[in-house]
């Protein structure tokens, strides 16, 4: 395996009484596809949230490329070069879909004085670049929150991309997409790991999907890592099985 | 023109709109010499609006308490003023007894630095407060800096070295009957003409998407890494500095300043910043002027009529607007004419910039 | 200053006890008010600010009333009947609409709201200071260096009992459960058959009776005044904001807590200095929540 650009150990995270996560530790190497898998309630959610800063870990570590990231905020994080998807999918539904593209422009190292500069042609074109690869294109100056589920989805992957990041934490992508739809976003993904270089870190419940995508993945049950592996080896595990039959 | 005109610019008939207002603005005192005054307080409600605008409207962060900065510059302004010439707290405890004659180039002099100074304070204070108010969100905040007016108010009221609550008495303004008045009016006039001026630009900038986008959705922004207190600070900032001009020109012309009523009125000019707001539609550029026109024109002509019941109104009004009426009279304009707010782009990638508004 | 601190530490310390007992009288009733914003807040999200005006009408109701030769403390039950239906009008009129706006919209409402109770209590009452006799007398304690008034205690005990009343009918009434249920979950509790409209409703003019219940307390122990309500209301909100939502004892505490400072406040610093505290206060409290939020995503290993 390459160096690994996320590197978890030993992460527990615990609401009140409930332990969400049980020391959890997994590494996500840089240039691949890795997913996340598990029944509901397995605690998927709770660590990419710990992942990116939505809140602070019980115990533990998180690295980014080596660097220690358990304290850093959202923000930070973001700027960093990791950055995450949302399940319910949030856009800026107020503004078009090249606006919500222009916003998602990279902050890294901005100064103050960038926020009095217009956005120049290059901006532009990339967004429109962008928003013909999620196939967005002819609605590019369309209000966001008009647009259908499946669209709004795609608008947050471009968004995602638009941010150049190196790690992209996407929960669920392909949950309430058309099925028809779904080879497409796939493809999209594929394409976004090996031409942009982009590490995906990928929550998915369905397994059509993620054994497709994936090279490595990781299993999880009841707040604790169950199994890893590749896609073969996990699909005929016992443990991912029963987990799976037993959560029913 | 570049493929990539921002809104900044305008096109011809706009021009000419903008143009005729405001000769019809310079022309107003002398058509009514005898209500200039009135019609100065007309521009400084036009830049209420527009600077309550910028927080509430493009950023969706309610303030109640903007009038602090307005408070703030008339005091400002009335110290320098003062501090030139003479004594501040011999001045300001002797009540007007005492007849301080300030030479025309003293009394200039004293009202550039304090209209320099009613500038920068209330833009530190706004950095200051950013540090402490914008971690809280919506109601929070709204209540917050309302808190912090009604606080400022109350302070001013008890600090003697201000007067306390016997308020000052500003320094006269040297010149003729009538040249008082004209020359506020258009002090107030320019000092409006030049917010919208700047607001038009600043809206044109990346500044305006960041802001929305905080407005739509605040946690996703941070999610992207935007450095959101960067863009509430400067915001911020832009509000007091105008606000505090406008303070310290208000307080010259009403010719007597004191803390309640005048300089911090968190419930008459503090609430009409939001209600003109709304009334013409926030978020949008001329949403503010509009609602603060409108809301002049009205208070103008039913104040005496209503005679005591005016805030009742006033209240009225806010409810109506709040619960029945939010998207104001710019977007209901927007919905009924949408094709008075088609952009006049040259390419589908500067359209996708065009502001809001009228171009 | 230090001529008032002089005497609280070393002159006169049983004075200390005269600002504890005016403390806790008084922080009685702003935890009452402080309640009813919780509940409202808690079971509609709508962050009501015409809370303290709701007192003053209160208060002036029973000056009326007064007027026409009921006792105040008679006059409780009718205000507040009164009061109920008028919050069930103000929620089929305005609350309805605002709920399931943003946040800052309901708060507007509720300001616009404010607003006119305050303009209207001045049109029929004038800006005078008012307040209504009750015709209680003094206890005195220590030699006469403390005084409580009568009416003072009675006003806590009423606040006791007010308070006691409402936590059973929450806990013990079908519909205190349903406003409960709402509170939680209102989708939850619509599908199991609860009128959330309704609950809604309630809420709202419950509020508005507590808080009509509170303005005769103080027509009663202190003055009213169209003007005095945003006082409350801000209390209210730095009380709430402290204590949280759901934590009833913690409003208790904090209220008596916060009665008490004013009043040392007022004694050390001089009365012009008192809204200025709560603000402070109120922004201590606020930056003290931030730090922790901060602190909390740092606080680790």
């Amino acid at each position: 395996m390459s160096a690994p650009v996320v590197e978890v150990q030993g992460v527990t995270k615990a609401f009140g009484g409930v332990v969400a996560n049980r020391n959890v530790s997994l590494k996500v190497a840089e240039g691949s596809i890795t997913g996340l898998i598990g029944p509901n309630g397995s605690g998927k959610t709770t660590l990419f949230n710990s992942i990116v800063g939505q809140h602070p870990v019980d115990a533990g570590s998180i690295r980014f490329s080596g660097e220690e990231i358990s304290r850093l905020s959202v923000q930070q994080i973001a700027r960093l070069g990791m950055l995450r998807t949302f399940q319910q999918t949030r856009i800026f539904s107020k503004m078009d879909c090249v606006r919500n593209l222009l916003i998602s422009l990279s902050h890294r190292g901005s100064e103050w004085g960038d926020m009095f500069r217009r956005y120049d042609a290059q901006d532009m074109e990339r967004a429109d670049r962008l928003l013909e690869f999620v196939g967005l294109y002819s609605k590019r100056l369309q209000i966001a929150g008009s647009l259908s589920f499946g669209q709004q989805k795609l608008l947050e992957f471009a968004m995602a991309l638009m941010n150049e990041p190196r790690v992209l934490l996407l929960d669920e992508p392909t949950a309430g997409i058309n099925p028809t739809l779904i080879n497409g976003l796939i493809d999209r993904l594929k394409r976004a790991n090996a031409e942009f270089g982009i590490t995906l870190f990928v929550i998915e419940h369905n397994m059509r999907v993620i054994m497709n995508l994936a090279s490595h993945i990781y299993c999880m049950s009841r707040g604790e890592l169950l199994a890893e592996g590749p896609p073969a080896r996990i699909q005929d595990d016992q443990r991912v099985i029963d987990a799976y039959l037993g959560a029913h | 023109m570049s493929a990539l005109t921002s809104s900044f610019a305008m096109t011809r008939r706009s021009l000419a709109l903008h143009l005729a207002l405001l000769a019809a603005g310079v022309a107003a005192p002398f058509v009514f010499p005898g209500h200039t005054i009135q019609i100065a307080i007309f521009w400084v409600f036009v830049l209420f609006a527009l600077t309550w605008d910028i927080m509430g409207g493009q950023m969706g962060y309610n303030s109640l308490g903007n009038i602090l900065f307005f408070g703030l510059g008339m005091y400002v302004c009335a110290v320098a003023q003062i501090a030139i010439v003479y004594d501040v707290a011999q001045y300001t405890a002797a009540n007007g007894a005492v007849r301080v004659d300030f030479s025309p180039k003293e009394y200039f002099q004293g009202l550039a630095l304090g209209i320099v100074l009613s500038a920068l304070v209330p833009v530190l204070f706004a950095v200051v407060l950013s540090w402490v108010l914008f971690g809280l969100r919506g109601p929070y905040y709204a209540i917050g800096t309302l808190g912090v007016a009604i606080a400022a108010a109350e302070l001013t009221n008890s600090w003697n070295y201000v007067g306390g609550g016997m308020g000052i008495a500003m320094p006269v303004f040297p010149g003729g009957p009538g040249m008082r008045e004209r020359f506020f009016y258009a002090a107030c006039m320019l000092a409006t003409v030049l917010c919208y001026l700047f607001l038009r630009w600043l809206y044109s900038k990346r500044f305006s998407l960041a802001v929305n986008a905080i407005r739509d959705d605040e946690d996703k922004a941070e999610a992207l890494g935007l450095h959101t207190s960067r863009y509430k600070m400067v915001a911020w900032a832009v509000s007091a500095f105008f606000l505090g001009i406008a303070g310290a020109l208000f307080g010259n012309m009403t010719g007597f300043i004191e803390p309640m009523e005048t300089a911090f009125p968190t419930l008459t000019f503090g609430i009409f910043m939001v209600a003109m707001t709304l009334l013409g539609g926030k978020g949008t550029l001329w949403g503010p002027i509009v609602g603060s026109t409108l809301f002049y024109a009205l208070r103008e002509v039913t104040w005496t009529y209503l005679l005591g019941w005016q805030y009742v109104a006033l209240g009225v009004l806010i409810i109506i607007n709040v619960v029945y009426f939010q998207q104001g009279i710019m977007g209901w304009l927007r919905q009924r004419r949408p094709q008075w707010f088609a952009s006049r782009a040259e390419t589908p990638a500067s359209k996708a910039l065009e502001t809001g508004g009228k171009a | 200053m230090w001529d008032s601190l002089q005497i609280l530490a070393v002159a006169a310390p049983v004075f200390n006890v005269q600002l504890l007992l005016n403390g806790i009288t008084v922080g009685a009733i702003f935890g009452l008010v402080a309640y009813g914003l919780a509940l409202v807040w808690g079971v509609t999200s709508v962050k009501n600010l015409s809370q303290g005006d709701l007192v003053m009408m209160g208060g002036y109701l029973a000056y009326e009333f007064a007027k026409h030769g009921l006792h105040p403390i008679l006059a409780l039950l009718p205000v507040s009947l009164l009061m109920f239906g008028f919050g069930w009008l103000l929620y089929r009129l305005i609350i309805r609409r605002v709920i399931q706006l943003d946040l800052f919209t309901s708060l507007l409402a509720t300001f616009g709201l404010a607003i006119t109770i305050q303009q209207l209590l001045n049109i029929a009452f004038g800006p005078d200071v008012r307040t209504v006799r009750s015709g209680f007398g003094n206890f005195e304690l220590f030699d006469g260096m403390v005084e409580i008034t009568q009416i003072k205690l009675i006003a806590f005990g009423l606040c006791v009992l007010l308070a006691i009343a409402m936590v059973l009918f929450l806990k013990k009434s079908r519909m205190g459960q349903a406003i409960r249920a709402t509170a939680q979950d209102p989708r939850a509790a619509r599908v199991v058959g609860v009128n959330t409209d309704t609950v809604y409703a309630m809420t709202f003019s419950i509020n508005a009776a507590i808080c009509g219940a509170a303005g005769v307390l103080i027509a009663m122990i202190w003055v009213i005044q169209p003007f005095y309500g945003i006082a409350y209301s801000v209390r209210a909100f730095v009380i709430v904001t402290a204590a949280g939502l759901g934590n009833l004892p913690g409003v208790i505490v904090t209220a008596l807590g916060l009665g008490v400072i004013e009043q040392y406040s007022g004694f050390v610093l001089g009365a012009q200095f008192q809204q200025a505290t709560i603000v402070g206060l109120l922004l201590a409290i606020l930056i003290w929540r931030q730090l922790a939020l901060l602190r909390h995503r740092k606080a680790l290993q």
